[in-house]
Formats: structure tokens, C-alpha cells, sequence
């Protein structure tokens, strides 16, 4: 173990009032199984997962109940033993407030494991391994829920270091710091399995040094460890961001559109890699995670969440808010978003649940027009122009948004935290954002309705041409004979007919 | 002789500028310039058009009018010259811009008739330069109209997203702005010592 | 005088000469402008513009044989689109071609489907699956709900849905916030 001083320090970023002490006091607690479980589907980045399961079985903690579909997808585990009660549409903690699928669970309170299976890596190789996380359920427990077995199988490039998020650069967000002060055990051997499973050779944990106690115990665990180091990055939000990370710690710009893994480099959430370590070591899935909760809550701290827990339960377990105003925010201050409802269930990504204070309520600050004074470009850690990218996207100039590299954009959130005027700008971005993004998306579709006519109009005239053609083979085919002999009978038949009337007449 | 072009360079650009100070070819000033990508393609053709126009009026000027005590023809004989020229910048543009070509629509038949592509050939003939002469003072009066273009098409495309009140959006304000860039103009003539 | 007609005359000649043989180096073979018409197209392929599809609609607007406001899927946006393209004035929708929809998919009934496979020659996409006498499903990702296939339908299986907001194509929302008295005084 060693500690490496130098850093290289990124272009702007706030200096926040961290906050995060009020939530440290008590160590992590349990949050007892609730009474209905409702395990949303969406809960990564990616496909919707296919149901395993359906109303009425009977499952067991750790059953598979939604296997990934594809591979940019992630599995869903029951979190607990029960009775699946219903396949429903649920309310999702999502901005939107919109529902999607899930799963009820009524639990029997008995918390039945399935069989754990662990997997021996070593003897099945590392290949079969990546494989198997994919039922892991496992997600980047940082908020971002991009399914990590994806960050694990990139062959083409050969990894060479693996950096530990450790920052937690947030304000309130304590769960990474809790989780190492309490499980920098797990953490350590995680780190050593993840390390081989890349074949990386060395591994840097990044910390701010607003975290001494997750640091002594980091530096105690890693005494013995000749290849894990530390680096003390200072206090400088978004210091946790990956790009931003890598820089503090490598010097290392990776540019746009390119992943760190081309750079040798891949990194893991200290969460994550407690999960993979659980799941390959003990055969336990991802079920339950670390979720903060703080703010203007009676009694900020830690719980451990099942994923499907109602967020009332967890509400009330901290005794709720200090002033009432039940606004809750989902992540952090400078990230997140306002929960649309709080009949929600906590989710992969529920990091961290903030009882609004009273100034993070939007309605609360009045924006003013802008003065230009430039500190949002000042405090963008990606150096971009903010005060632009508003302008374009305030008055619906999306390609010139694009142009400013709105999608550079990480949506920190510095700009809105420093703009004099109180002006939501990372809203705006958003808001420009989703816009293009569905302008691409329709001409995607556009795309593919115009090569299916295109193909159709070439399989109509295609059909149309064989069809002459068959027919104009079968023209030829009847031969001169076949033709008199039609011709014959045809004579016969109208001098038959001939007769007939004859006859007719005749009779008359 | 080089401080003599230099001149004509920067009484043409700034201190005499073809659209702010001699108001002349505002028809594709205020309708060209709504966004940056048309405007400078414009400057381009109409920088093309300038340079050559003046060029071949002032050949037809010294060799054919004046020679002949033709000099009452001028007006007309450049504005056929300019009108073919600019067919011919049209022809060729159809060939290998066709985007551009749709894109300036209209207006790249409105050359033509630009008086800027007319007035410049006239003052050369009235100042009597020479061919290099004529065709910096007409190149210069291109960049000057292309400077100008470029100006007012980024600011409107600024004034897009801006709070203009109900009553004065669209070519109100333009007009307003072009006001305001002229008076700014103005200021230039303290360059003439 | 005489010299001054000869003088017009002359000049006149070479002109003619010039653009006259430029013509001819610089022809422009067929129209490049087509494409990209079709680009800003919503390739709904619904025919509402009285065109057998995108593609004819590009090209009869490129020769200036269509009007620009004839595409209701396209809507006010697509107008405006090709208005800037084509170096034209707006002008708003044309509604004697229909009004714009909000997106739909069709969707058929499969109880009183009849396997009559009239939809699947009448889909200019190919979104319907099914044989005859089967029964006949949409591909809805495929669809692009031009209705083509609702008149031919003898049993009036199909209906039209519209796609409605879900979690996986919500948008974030223009940011409204109140002004108080303060600030409105302000600005």
C-alpha cells in the first residue's frame, strides 16, 4: 500500500458545503423485510428484462425472477422469499412520475435463501465468469445503474489499472463512505477478484480527504497489499465523475466519445465491487444496497435497503422530515431530481433519498434573466460554455445547442450552483437534451420505415417480373399439338351445341 | 504602390463600407442574413461576382467604351456584364454546391440586380483606377459586404433566443440592429486621419 | 451610333457564347436536392399529400410540381424545414391533406381478424404479419401508423392507438418557474 501525493487538479468545479457528517453518527442499519415488495423492472440502463416469474409462484430469496434481455441489460432478483401477488404497472422513482412494470411480492417473513451458488472463477475461467454476472442483477451502484458485467468483458483492450470510486464527491451522499469504514474488508478482496477477473496490474482508490475515517480503514486493510494504492484527491465537486477521477488521479484527458478501458483504465464504484465480490464469492445477487438518507430528515444515517422496500418505510424509519414540506429529492443536491411521489420503492440506483431543505426547492429560488458574468463557465468541470448552452436551449436552437457540445454535458450541476441569477440551467440542458434525443430517435425510425418501402417497392416489382416471366414460360411450354388438340375440342363442343339446337328446333 | 492597394483596402472595408455607409445592397442584407450558414455562403458568391464584375467592367470600360466615347453606355453595357457573370456564378454553382445553390434560392439571381454589384463597378470607373486597382477596391467592397453580412446574421441568430418584445420581433428589431451597426460605423471615419 | 450598336452587339455575342457553352460544360444531371427532401420527410409512406409515398412527394416537390405544406405527419416543423431548404416562404398546413395526428401504431383486434391478408398488401411497410386464413398481428416497432390499411379491412378489426408517454420515451419538460412580484418588476 502506498499513498500517492501528486494530483492533477480539473478545470472548475464548486467547492460545496459537504454536509455530509450529519449522516456519519450511526453506522449502517438494517431496514426490516417490508410486508409488499414492488420490484420494478427498469432498473438499469438498457432492455427491460424478461419475466421468469408469474403471478402466484412461490419464490425464494435470490430467485431469478427477470432474466437479462440482450446483453446492455441486467437481471432481477426476489429480494426476499414470498408469493408473487401481481405483475403490474408500478410508479418508478423516475422523473418523470411515469408507471412501468414490476413485481409485487408478498412476503412470508421467513427470508428463505435459494442455494447459493458460489463460482469457483479460477476453475471456470474468466470468460464463463463475465458470463455469469449477467445474472447477477449487478448495476453500477454509484446512481448510474449501467450494467457492470459490460464494464468487465471488453477483450479488444487490455486493462492495466483499476480505479476505485471512492470520491463520493456529493454533498449528504454517505453510503460509499459508510460501506468502508464497515465492509473495507469485502471491499479489499473485491478489489483483488475485479483486479484479476481484468487482469490489471495495479489498482488506485480515489478518496476525497473529507473522508479520514474510510481512509485509516482503507490504509489498515491494504497494509499487505503491494499493487492497491491510495490517492487523497481534494474536496472539489465532481470529483467522483469518472472523467474527472481519472484526470485527478492520472493526468490522463480521455476525450470525447472514448471509453477509459482504451486507455487501459476501468472503474468500478466501491458498492459495485462489494457486489461482485458477494456474488462470485457467496452466489448472493444483487438484492439490497446501501442507501443514504439525509437532508432535512430527523434522523439522517445509512440503511440497508432491499431493492422493492417502499421509501415510506424508509422515511419513517428516520423518523421523517424536520419541516414538513414533503418534497424528497432522489440523489444528491446537485444531481438529482424531485421525486414525483413518494409511493415509490428503492431502487438499484437510490443512492441516496434528501428530504428537501428548504432552499433546494426550485419554486422557492426566483431565477433572474442572465448577466452574463461567465461563472458557470468558470465552474464547468468540462469547459463548456453554460451561459451558451443555455441561450440555445432556452429558445429551442437545439442544433446550435448540439454544435456547443450540449451532449458533453455530465449534468453536474455546477453552472445552476454558481449562476448569481439562480437560473435551473442543468434543466434547460436536459430539456434540450430529451428533445434531440427524440428528433433522433424519429429519424432513426424514419430511416428504417424508408428502407422497408424502399425494399417493399423492389419486392412488388421483383414478384411482378417473375410472374411474367412464369407466365411467358408457360406459353411457350404448350407445344403446337397441345394447341390443335384444344382447338379440336373446342370445334366439338360448339358443333355438340350446334346439334342441340337443332334438335330443339326440331322438337318444335 | 502597396500602401496605395493597402488603402483602397481599408477605406473600402471600414471607413467606406459598401453597406453600412453607402447603403447600398441591403436587399440581401436583411434577407440573407437570418442564418450564419446562408450569409456566408452569400458573402462568398456576392465576393466572387464582386471581384470578377469589377474586373471585366473595367476591361470593358477601358478598352471598348472609352476608347469609342461609348462612356454613356456604362450603366448599361455593366449591367449585362453582371448579369452574365452572375449566371455564369450560377451555373457553376448548381454543378458543384447544389445545397448552396437551393440554400441562396432567390437571392443568387438577386445579385444581379444587387446595386452594391453595380455600384461598385461604377465608382471604379468614376475614381478612373486601374485593373489592380478596380479589382482590389471591388474585392475590398466584397469582404466589407461579406464583413457586415457575417456581423448581422451572428447577431440575429443571437436575437433569436433574446426577449424581444411582441412588437418589435422580426424585422423590427433587424432593422433596429442594422441602425445601430451603422452608427457604429460611423465611428470608422476618425481612420481618415 | 453605329459604333455603339456594334459595340452592344459584340459584347452581346461573347456573352451569348460564354453562358452558352458553360451550359453545356456545367449541366446538371439529375437533382441531388431530392435526398435530402426525403431526409426531413417523416416517411410515414401514408400518401395524405396525394403522392404514392415519401419519395414520389420529394421529388415532385423538387421539381416544383408539389407544394411544400402537403405533408400533415410532417407537420408545422417539417413545413418549416423544407421552407428553409428550399430558400421559400412558410406556409401553413394544407389541411385539405389531413390534419397532423399525434403518433400512433395500428393495432388489430385478433378475435375479429379474418386472415384476409388485405392489410399486409396494403402496408407500405411491411409491418403485418400473418398468412391467409391466420391471423394477422402488427409489427409494432415497425408500424408507422400512415392508416393504409384501415379502409381496406373488410371486418374493421383495425384501430389506431396512440403512443402514449412512458418511462422509456418520456422527455424532461421546458422549465417553467414562477416569477414573483419582485422579480417580474425586474425584468
Amino acid at each position: 500500500m502506498k499513498i500517492i501525493e501528486n494530483i492533477f487538479k480539473f478545470n472548475g468545479g464548486v467547492k460545496a458545503q459537504t454536509r455530509k457528517s450529519i449522516s456519519t453518527k450511526v453506522g449502517i442499519q438494517k431496514i426490516g423485510i417490508p410486508k409488499y415488495l414492488k420490484i420494478p423492472l427498469r432498473q438499469h440502463i438498457g432492455n427491460l428484462p424478461k419475466l421468469k416469474v408469474k403471478e402466484g409462484d412461490v419464490v425464494l430469496k435470490g430467485q431469478l425472477i427477470a432474466e437479462a434481455d440482450g446483453s446492455v441489460s441486467a437481471a432481477i432478483h426476489a429480494p426476499t422469499s414470498g408469493k408473487i401477488k401481481s405483475i403490474e404497472k408500478i410508479l418508478l422513482p423516475h422523473p418523470s412520475g411515469l408507471p412501468d412494470y414490476g413485481v409485487i411480492i408478498e412476503s412470508d417473513m421467513k427470508d428463505k435463501w435459494i442455494k447459493k451458488i458460489p463460482i469457483n472463477w479460477a476453475k471456470i475461467g474468466v470468460e464463463a465468469t463475465i458470463k455469469a454476472l449477467q445474472n447477477s442483477g449487478i448495476v453500477g451502484l454509484g446512481g448510474a445503474a449501467f450494467p457492470s458485467h459490460l464494464k468487465m468483458g471488453s477483450k479488444a483492450t487490455k486493462i492495466n489499472t483499476l480505479i476505485v470510486n471512492a470520491a463520493e464527491c456529493e454533498p449528504y451522499i454517505t453510503c460509499d463512505d459508510m460501506v468502508m469504514r464497515e465492509r473495507s474488508e469485502d471491499l479489499i478482496n473485491g478489489i483483488e477478484l475485479v483486479e484479476s477477473l481484468l487482469g490489471a496490474k495495479n489498482t488506485i482508490i480515489g478518496i476525497e480527504d473529507n473522508k479520514p475515517e474510510a481512509l485509516s480503514q482503507l490504509q489498515f486493510h491494504t497494509k499487505s497489499h503491494k499493487n492497491i494504492s491510495i490517492k487523497v484527491v481534494p474536496t472539489i465537486y465532481p470529483s467522483g465523475d469518472a472523467k474527472r477521477l481519472i484526470f485527478l488521479i492520472n493526468g490522463i484527458k480521455i476525450p470525447k466519445g472514448k471509453r477509459s478501458s482504451e486507455y487501459g483504465i476501468q472503474m468500478f464504484n466501491v458498492a459495485t465491487i462489494i457486489a461482485i465480490y458477494r456474488y462470485i464469492s457467496f452466489g448472493e445477487p444483487s438484492l439490497s444496497r446501501i442507501t443514504t438518507i439525509s437532508g432535512n430528515i430527523t434522523k439522517p444515517q445509512n440503511y440497508e435497503v432491499l431493492f422493492g422496500t417502499p421509501l415510506k418505510a424508509l422515511i419513517n424509519q428516520s423518523g421523517g422530515q424536520k419541516i414538513k414540506n414533503d418534497n424528497f429529492i432522489m440523489g444528491g443536491p446537485m444531481m438529482g431530481f424531485k421525486l414525483p411521489s413518494i409511493d415509490v420503492p428503492v431502487t438499484k440506483a437510490m443512492n441516496c433519498v434528501l428530504g428537501a431543505e428548504p432552499e433546494m426547492i426550485e419554486d422557492k429560488k426566483e431565477p433572474l434573466p442572465c448577466i452574463r458574468c461567465a461563472k458557470c463557465a468558470e465552474a464547468c468541470p468540462v469547459s463548456l460554455q453554460p451561459q451558451e448552452l443555455y441561450w440555445f436551449s432556452k429558445s429551442d436552437q437545439f442544433e446550435k445547442a448540439q454544435e456547443y457540445k450540449l451532449f458533453d454535458c455530465i449534468e453536474c450541476g455546477c453552472c445552476s450552483y454558481v449562476c448569481p441569477s439562480n437560473i435551473p440551467l442543468v434543466q434547460f440542458y436536459r430539456y434540450a437534451k430529451s428533445e434531440l434525443i427524440s428528433e433522433f430517435r424519429a429519424q432513426e425510425e424514419a430511416d428504417v420505415a424508408r428502407e422497408r418501402n424502399e425494399f417493399r417497392i423492389m419486392r412488388l416489382e421483383r414478384e411482378r417480373q417473375e410472374r411474367a416471366e412464369r407466365n411467358a414460360k408457360r406459353r411457350a411450354q404448350s407445344s403446337k399439338e397441345e394447341k390443335s388438340k384444344l382447338i379440336d375440342e373446342k370445334r366439338a363442343a360448339i358443333s355438340a351445341a350446334m346439334d342441340r339446337i337443332k334438335e330443339y328446333e326440331k322438337k318444335k | 504602390m502597396l500602401e496605395n492597394y493597402l488603402l483602397i483596402m481599408v477605406s473600402t472595408v471600414l471607413v467606406n463600407n459598401i453597406v453600412l455607409t453607402k447603403i447600398l445592397g441591403l436587399c440581401p442584407f436583411m434577407g440573407v442574413s437570418k442564418k450564419l450558414e446562408t450569409s456566408i455562403s452569400m458573402s462568398a458568391a456576392t465576393a466572387f461576382v464582386l471581384t470578377i464584375g469589377s474586373m471585366t467592367s473595367w476591361a470593358i470600360n477601358h478598352y471598348l467604351l472609352e476608347p469609342n466615347n461609348l462612356v454613356y453606355l456604362r450603366t448599361l453595357t455593366f449591367i449585362v456584364v453582371i448579369a452574365a457573370v452572375v449566371q455564369f456564378t450560377e451555373m457553376l454553382m448548381q454543378k458543384h454546391f447544389p445545397v448552396l445553390y437551393k440554400m441562396l434560392g432567390i437571392f443568387l439571381p438577386l445579385i444581379t440586380t444587387n446595386c452594391a454589384v453595380l455600384g461598385i463597378p461604377l465608382l471604379n470607373a468614376q475614381a478612373s483606377y486601374g485593373l489592380v486597382e478596380s479589382a482590389f477596391f471591388g474585392f475590398g467592397g466584397a469582404i466589407g459586404f461579406s464583413f457586415v453580412l457575417i456581423l448581422f446574421a451572428s447577431t440575429r441568430e443571437r436575437l433569436e433566443g433574446a426577449d424581444v418584445p411582441e412588437a418589435f420581433k422580426g424585422s423590427a428589431i433587424a432593422m433596429i440592429t442594422a441602425a445601430l451597426m451603422s452608427l457604429a460605423f460611423m465611428g470608422f471615419i476618425g481612420l481618415d486621419r | 451610333m453605329l459604333i455603339a450598336i456594334l459595340v452592344l452587339i459584340l459584347l452581346a455575342l461573347i456573352i451569348g457564347l460564354v453562358l452558352g457553352f458553360s451550359s453545356i460544360k456545367f449541366k446538371v444531371k439529375g437533382d441531388p436536392i431530392v435526398e435530402k427532401i426525403d431526409a426531413i420527410l417523416p416517411q410515414t409512406q401514408c400518401g395524405q399529400c396525394s403522392y404514392p409515398g415519401c419519395k414520389p412527394y420529394a421529388k415532385a416537390i423538387a421539381s416544383g410540381e408539389a407544394d411544400i405544406n402537403q405533408c400533415p405527419p410532417g407537420g408545422e416543423d417539417g413545413v418549416k424545414a423544407l421552407a428553409e431548404l428550399m430558400g421559400v416562404e412558410y406556409k401553413p398546413l394544407d389541411e385539405s391533406h389531413g390534419i397532423t395526428k399525434p403518433k400512433s401504431v395500428a393495432f388489430i383486434d385478433e378475435d375479429t381478424c379474418i386472415g384476409c391478408t388485405l392489410c399486409i398488401q396494403a402496408c407500405p411497410v411491411d409491418a403485418i404479419l400473418g398468412a391467409a386464413k391466420q391471423m394477422h398481428t402488427i409489427i409494432e416497432k415497425e408500424c408507422t401508423g400512415c392508416e393504409l390499411c384501415l379502409p381496406p379491412c373488410p371486418v374493421d378489426c383495425i384501430t389506431m392507438e396512440v403512443i402514449e408517454e412512458n418511462a422509456e420515451n418520456w422527455k424532461w419538460k421546458y422549465p417553467v418557474y414562477s416569477l414573483s412580484k419582485k422579480t417580474a418588476k425586474v425584468q
